[in-house]
């Protein structure tokens, strides 16, 4: 572990690694006297093992093309073998990396064999997984063709040689017993900051931001379009272990430091890509879910501002986006809506936002003089009320304005600039149809609530009401009238949610109750949302957006297993809350208070350098 | 009571030693029925640093908590300047009246700068529409406000450390913080509970020479501590609160020979005069507690800096 530290001259004023590792340094499972021998082998068998998984996603790996994606032709990866094939060309590539090859360095500015054990521990599940899945499908171990076996050996053989690769930190001295198995492998997943890179041309940065966000879109549409089923457990379980090994490089945080740098190409090139999503899609069936994960992901971030800023536990948040979609289901000349009227759509968007303000401020009012668990019981209670009520405005129990349980059905398509967004479009040559005018729109949207939400937190408003979430009675006694900052907060959030609802209604033809309950086996709901919100990581814009997107996506494509979705979402939260309680993507304050390293928090000078308000700035990769 | 001091020789004396800043009169809290507080008178003058001592459970900080709002004392009221303060907290604070916490209670999760931007609330007033629009005003006030809560950082010595987040400071800064945010409301008069608890020698002694700077500054000063060499070295006047009732009030020198205090600190009854054998272990024993206080204290917010006690945290008490 000497070769690979020549190129990092400029990095090492950060890096958390002394320069050279201690010869005691081994690998959680050495092969070899000593360490040089044993990370000689280990390099040898990794690289053995990824050429032979490449290899072996050349050759058919069952005899039927009745296990999905048709794994049977020679020279012809498809399915799920495409993704062993990434998962060993970036395990090669991740090893040459830290063999100190000139050219591929930069791919492993932080850490070097951690990454590489994780890439191919991805390589390794996706593969037997594959075999896992084959024999159980088609029935029987037989049903495996020789490539198969060679990819399982393969991808085993890498994961052993990267095992025995010594570690990228040393260890905590003072420990004088030697670690334990169990130890050492954790301690071998451990990866060292990236240290200050080398600095870029302004057009090369902006370049990788763009790119960045293609492979991004890429990457949605992959798991957007993936079966349902293995090959999309596949792409779950390569990104469960690919996107740990990307972390453990140091690249996104280089990344993050980029978008710090050029937040305003990074907002377009999102934008851009997002924009280009429905354009790359020719089924219809891909793009309703599309815009329905954005509706969602919206109204988790709406959810981010009360929870993730404000600190307040809302439990009922799905009412608001309710109240929304049957505003907008009122007035915009459904047949059995109770008013009857017809208004323009930005005129039923001005109006769903203002009840839903209007009914944040009520529900707000009362219940935000109380704190912590009380206030999460009593907003919690407010969801149920809306759902109920709405149930039993049907006439019977009440007066006729909801149509009760049958809800408001054949709510007309929208009409903008006399386009009817039901209808398909042809724009620049691109067909576009109902979903992609409904996606486009909402997409619209979107970005009114991020740049809400970004304006919002980066100002004297977004700071008290961090303020208030981190300590009350201080933020009171420094002038912050607490009382009005919350109830600012919910009333915002709400409104933010009725207008997503607003176009729900009609991207979904009609409104029912039982949408908006707190919990459900499928988004959307205030538990969903608010699971969205922490998994992705609170306080973050793009946290909630990609918490969202896999919290529609996984229960959407694995339908098979709907019985039991709750319980696996809850031992996923779990698992998460052990290992990354920050969320997937971390707020920076939320980064440094979850794992103390020491010096974590001295930020980097790209950060530094944003004008405007420095050291404000957050993750938003 | 001979601890050695040269108070008024050495202290400048206050500027304007006329207008009251605050006056809180015949102030009581009870808690059921336990009377925290009774009945206690106290004024602070423009350009003062006034002394509040007694021994633990006195009910200092409870009288604190009333003068700034969190508490609705029970009887009697606090004005500021004349006026008198609604039991707002953060009224309080937009009248003048800024205060740091005996448990120091900064946003742990916000940075140095954040913390002390936050100060700034009721100084600003960009609402959360000129947030959204990002006019040209909006920025100038943010940068003013940046400004100013880096001119205060570089007051207090923290200006390296802005972008560190508040909970990574070592205990002193975040003691030095919790000062800098509360004087970026720009207060007429700053309270300060116990700032050099858990402290060294040497922290205590910056502290000195900070709450001096800040009176030269021209914002009063009312400053609880347990430390006497401190509180005697440091103060124009010193009122003694003993079992929520103020025992006496007057320069260091008359009040650190009152015998009554020092009974008060032994928790002893007072009766009549000790002889010179018995002041001597007065004097050993008043120190040795004084010691342990301060390590206690020391151990106690070190370690649950952010731990609500029921003096420090009044929950939904005010609103
Ligand atoms: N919120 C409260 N509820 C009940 N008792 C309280 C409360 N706050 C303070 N007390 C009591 O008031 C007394 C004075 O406490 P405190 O003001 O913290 O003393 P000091 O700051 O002088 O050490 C103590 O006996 C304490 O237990
Ligand atoms: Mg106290």
């Amino acid at each position: 572990m000497t070769t690979h530290h020549t190129d990092t001259s400029a990095h090492t004023a950060r890096a958390a690694t002394p320069a050279h590792h201690s010869p005691t340094v081994r690998g959680p499972l050495p092969l070899g006297a000593d360490p040089h021998a044993s990370r000689r082998n280990g390099q040898v068998l990794v690289g053995a093992g990824a050429v032979t998984a490449f290899v072996s996603t050349m050759l058919p790996w069952t005899w039927t093309a009745e296990f999905p994606g048709d794994l049977t032709i020679a020279l012809y990866p498809a399915g799920l073998q495409l993704l062993t094939l990434v998962a060993a060309v970036l395990t090669a590539a991740l090893l040459l990396a830290s063999a100190g090859v000139r050219g591929l360095r930069w791919l492993t500015p932080g850490g070097k064999h951690s990454a590489l054990l994780l890439m191919a521990l991805a390589s390794l599940a996706v593969t037997w997984y594959t075999a896992g899945a084959i024999a159980v499908e088609l029935g029987g171990l037989v049903n495996l063709e020789p490539g198969m076996w060679i990819g399982a050996a393969g991808t085993l053989l890498a994961v052993i040689g990267a095992l025995a690769l010594p570690a990228d930190l040393t260890p905590e001295t003072g420990d004088a017993r030697e670690p334990g198995p169990w130890a050492r492998l954790t301690h071998a997943l451990k990866a060292p900051a990236p240290g200050r890179p080398a600095p870029l041309p302004e057009w090369a940065e902006i370049l990788v931001i763009c790119a960045s966000c293609a492979l991004g879109l890429y990457v949605f549409a992959y798991g957007i379009e993936a079966d349902g089923g293995p090959p999309f457990i596949g792409f779950l379980m390569i990104s469960a272990f690919g996107f740990p090994a990307l972390q453990r490089t140091g690249l996104p945080r280089r990344l993050t430091a980029l978008t710090a740098k050029h937040r305003g190409v990074t907002l377009a090139a999102t934008f851009v890509a997002a924009l280009l999503f429905p354009i790359t899609q020719s089924n219809e069936a891909y793009t309703n879910i599309a815009v329905s994960v954005l509706i969602f992901a919206t109204v988790a971030l709406g959810l981010n501002m009360v929870v993730g800023l404000a600190g307040i536990l809302d439990l009922g948040y799905v009412a608001f986006l309710g109240v929304g979609a049957y505003t907008a289901a009122l007035v915009s000349g459904a047949e059995t809506s109770a008013l009857g009227i017809h208004v323009p759509f930005w005129a039923a968007v001005l109006i769903g936002a203002a009840v839903a303000l209007v009914f944040g401020l009520v529900i707000g009012f009362p219940s935000l003089r109380l704190h912590g668990d009380y206030l999460a019981i009593v907003t919690l209670g407010f969801g149920e009320i809306f759902r109920i009520s709405v149930q039993n405005l049907d006439g019977d129990s009440g007066p006729n304005i909801t149509n009760g349980p049958n809800g408001i059905p054949n709510i007309p398509d929208l009409e903008i600039f006399g386009f009817n967004l039901g209808e398909p479009h042809t724009l620049l040559g691109f067909e576009l149809g109902r979903f992609a005018n409904y996606y486009l729109l909402m997409l619209l949207f979107t970005a009114v609530v991020v740049t809400i939400f970004r304006r919002s937190d980066n100002s004297r408003i977004g700071r008290a009401w961090i303020a208030i979430r981190e300590d009350e009675t201080a933020a009171r006694a420094m002038g912050v009238n607490a009382f009005r900052l919350k109830l600012m907060a919910f009333a915002l959030g709400a409104t933010l949610a009725g207008m997503a609802g607003t176009v729900l209604a009609h991207v979904e033809f009609s409104v029912n109750p039982e949408s908006y309950k707190f919990v459900h086996t499928a988004p959307p709901n205030s538990a969903f949302l608010l699971i969205a919100v922490i998994l992705g990581g609170m306080g973050t814009v793009s946290g909630p957006l990609i918490g969202a997107a896999l919290l529609y996506l996984i229960p959407a494509k694995l339908q098979f297993m709907a019985d039991y979705q709750l319980l696996l979402f809850g031992i996923a939260l779990v698992l998460l809350m052990r290992f990354r309680p920050e969320g997937l993507i971390a707020d920076r304050r939320k980064q440094l208070e979850f794992h103390e390293t020491g010096q974590l928090d001295v930020p980097d000078a790209t950060a530094q350098t944003t004008p405007g308000l420095p050291g404000i700035g957050k993750t938003e990769a | 009571m001979t601890t050695p001091t040269t108070t008024a020789a050495e202290n400048p004396a206050p500027r304007d030693a006329g207008s009251a800043v605050l006056d809180a009169s015949g102030v009581t809290m009870r808690f059921g029925g336990l009377t925290a507080v009774r009945d206690v008178n106290l004024s602070v003058r423009a350009g003062e640093i006034v002394g509040l001592i007694g021994p633990n459970g006195a009910g200092k900080t409870t009288f604190f908590n009333c003068l700034t709002g969190l508490y609705i004392p029970t009887e009697g009221t606090v004005s500021y300047k004349g006026t008198v303060l609604p039991h707002r907290s953060h009224l309080v604070t937009q009248a003048g009246i800024a205060r740091t916490f005996q448990n120091i209670r900064l946003f742990a999760n916000m940075t140095v700068l954040e913390n002390v931007l936050v100060g700034r609330h009721t100084r600003t007033h960009e609402g959360l529409f000129s947030a959204l629009v990002r006019g040209p005003r909006f920025r100038r006030a943010e940068r003013h406000s940046e400004d100013r809560a880096m001119e205060l950082l570089h007051f207090t010595g923290l200006a390296d450390k802005r972008d560190h987040l508040a909970r990574n400071l070592p205990y002193g800064e975040q003691r030095k913080l919790e000062i800098a945010r509360a004087l970026a409301s720009e207060p007429g008069l700053l309270l300060l509970d116990e700032p050099t608890a858990g402290m060294t020698a040497v922290e205590t002694t910056a502290t000195r020479e900070l709450v001096l700077a800040i009176r030269e500054q021209g914002t009063a000063v009312l400053v609880i501590e347990h430390d006497m060499r401190f509180i005697f070295n440091l103060c124009d006047r010193v009122a003694v609160l003993v079992q929520g009732q103020k025992l006496l009030e007057g320069t260091p020198d008359v009040v650190q020979n009152d015998d009554r205090v020092i009974a008060a600190y032994l928790g002893t009854p007072f009766e009549g005069e000790p002889g010179e054998a018995e002041a001597a272990e007065v004097r050993a024993a008043e120190e040795a507690e004084a010691r342990a206080a301060e390590e206690a204290e020391a151990a106690t917010t070190a370690q649950a800096a952010r731990a609500d006690q029921p003096a420090d945290a009044p929950e939904g008490k005010a609103d």
